[in-house]
């Protein structure tokens, strides 16, 4: 078994957080993870039948678990 | 590899490929998430979990020396055993496996360039089989703590100013926007880094495959921002494995002497009644 079809792709959800999702499938399932890209932790990831399912359930639930972040203020 | 100071601490993912029926190595998988192991490694790899398998789980610590004899055993892996160890996030986890294989003084551990990520990237062979493991009998060395700073040499060093510190966290987690890398727990009550530290994050060392920067590139980043190797350096991030990562870059591949991960790192700092925080990047920027 490899990972075939492998691709990579970065974009901006709610609260402005860069999520890196990266998807290949391995034998007959689609995989994907979802970092924060900086400091690039994996934080969420998902399977399914096809690219777009996989990558949907990672982001969702990167988005839950960004959603929870909060900003500090670090002004003098 | 032939530019870092000691590159037979690395091996390539073709020089992986090349060598998975050589009886000689164990090839080891230690990812942040530690379900991506099941999902799919290289042929031949086992799996150790770093939130179970590496580290004290009842007292903050690292993996007592009794428990690490036993997993290196139980995971087939001799003295004279090579070790090589990957894993996910440009092998954070891997690095921190490897900090403690050199603390207890194995003589051959190795990381894979690139980690898990390269692996994939490159579609090499994957398998969800169980390795076939014959216990081994290891004997380790007593701990060699020089390669790790704890909290009261890190204050010595701030209050003598005779240490370099390296940040290697994010940029946001450096000047105290937030608490955690994003989505993930925050486990400090305060924001911000150790006066006086340079922010270099770790993903700096890396290029976009997982592999490391070549040593030109690395040596530029740090002097970049100070570092250059002729002072003592503590490295430190959150829980002590991407300083783990920039603790490897420092000593195997630029080949800096006295370098040390303060792996109490800022989930210990930052929940100290009383410690010294910096806030925002002008500090670094200025120094």
């Amino acid at each position: 078994m490899k990972a075939e079809e492998h691709a990579t792709r970065t974009l901006e959800v709610e609260g402005g957080w860069q999520v890196k999702l990266t998807s290949y499938r391995l034998g007959e399932v689609y995989r994907c993870t979802a970092d924060n890209v900086s400091p690039g932790a994996n934080i969420a990831r998902a399977e399914g039948a096809t690219r777009e399912e996989a990558e949907s359930k990672a982001l969702e639930r990167a988005k839950q678990l960004l959603g929870r972040t909060r900003r500090q203020s670090i002004g003098s | 590899m032939a530019d870092y100071a000691h590159p037979e601490v690395l091996v390539s993912t073709d020089w992986v490929a090349q060598n998975l029926n050589n009886p000689s190595l164990r090839i080891v998988e230690v990812d942040v998430d530690t379900k991506a192991y099941d999902e799919g490694h290289i042929p031949g790899a086992i799996g150790w979990a770093w939130n179970t398998q590496l580290c004290d789980t009842v007292q903050r610590d690292i993996i007592p020396k009794a428990a690490f004899e036993s997993l290196m055993g139980s995971s087939g892996v001799g003295n004279n055993t090579t070790v090589i160890l990957y894993g996910d996030n440009n092998n954070w986890f891997a690095a921190w496996a490897l900090w403690q294989l050199k603390i207890y003084g194995h003589k051959d551990v190795r990381l894979m360039n690139g980690g898990r990520k390269k692996w994939l990237a490159e579609g090499r062979e994957l398998t969800k089989d169980a390795a076939k493991v014959t216990p081994a009998t290891y004997k380790a060395q007593n701990a060699d703590l020089s390669i790790r700073a704890f909290l009261p040499q890190v204050q010595e060093a701030l209050a003598k100013k005779s240490a370099d510190m390296v940040d290697v966290r994010s940029p946001q987690e450096f000047t105290g926007e937030i608490l955690a890398p994003p989505g993930l727990p925050e486990t400090c009550q305060r924001g911000g880094h150790i006066p006086g530290a340079r922010s270099i994050p770790w993903a700096q060392a890396c290029n976009e495959d997982g592999s490391f920067k070549t040593a030109d590139q690395l040596k530029t980043l740090y002097a970049n921002a100070g570092i250059s190797g002729n002072r003592p350096i503590i490295a430190y991030c959150r829980i002590g494995e991407r300083s783990s990562h920039s603790w490897f870059v420092l000593t195997y591949l630029l080949g800096y002497k006295n370098v040390t991960n303060y792996d109490g790192s800022w989930t210990e700092w930052g929940n100290l009644v009383g410690a010294p925080v910096e806030r925002g990047a002008a500090a670094a920027a200025a120094s």
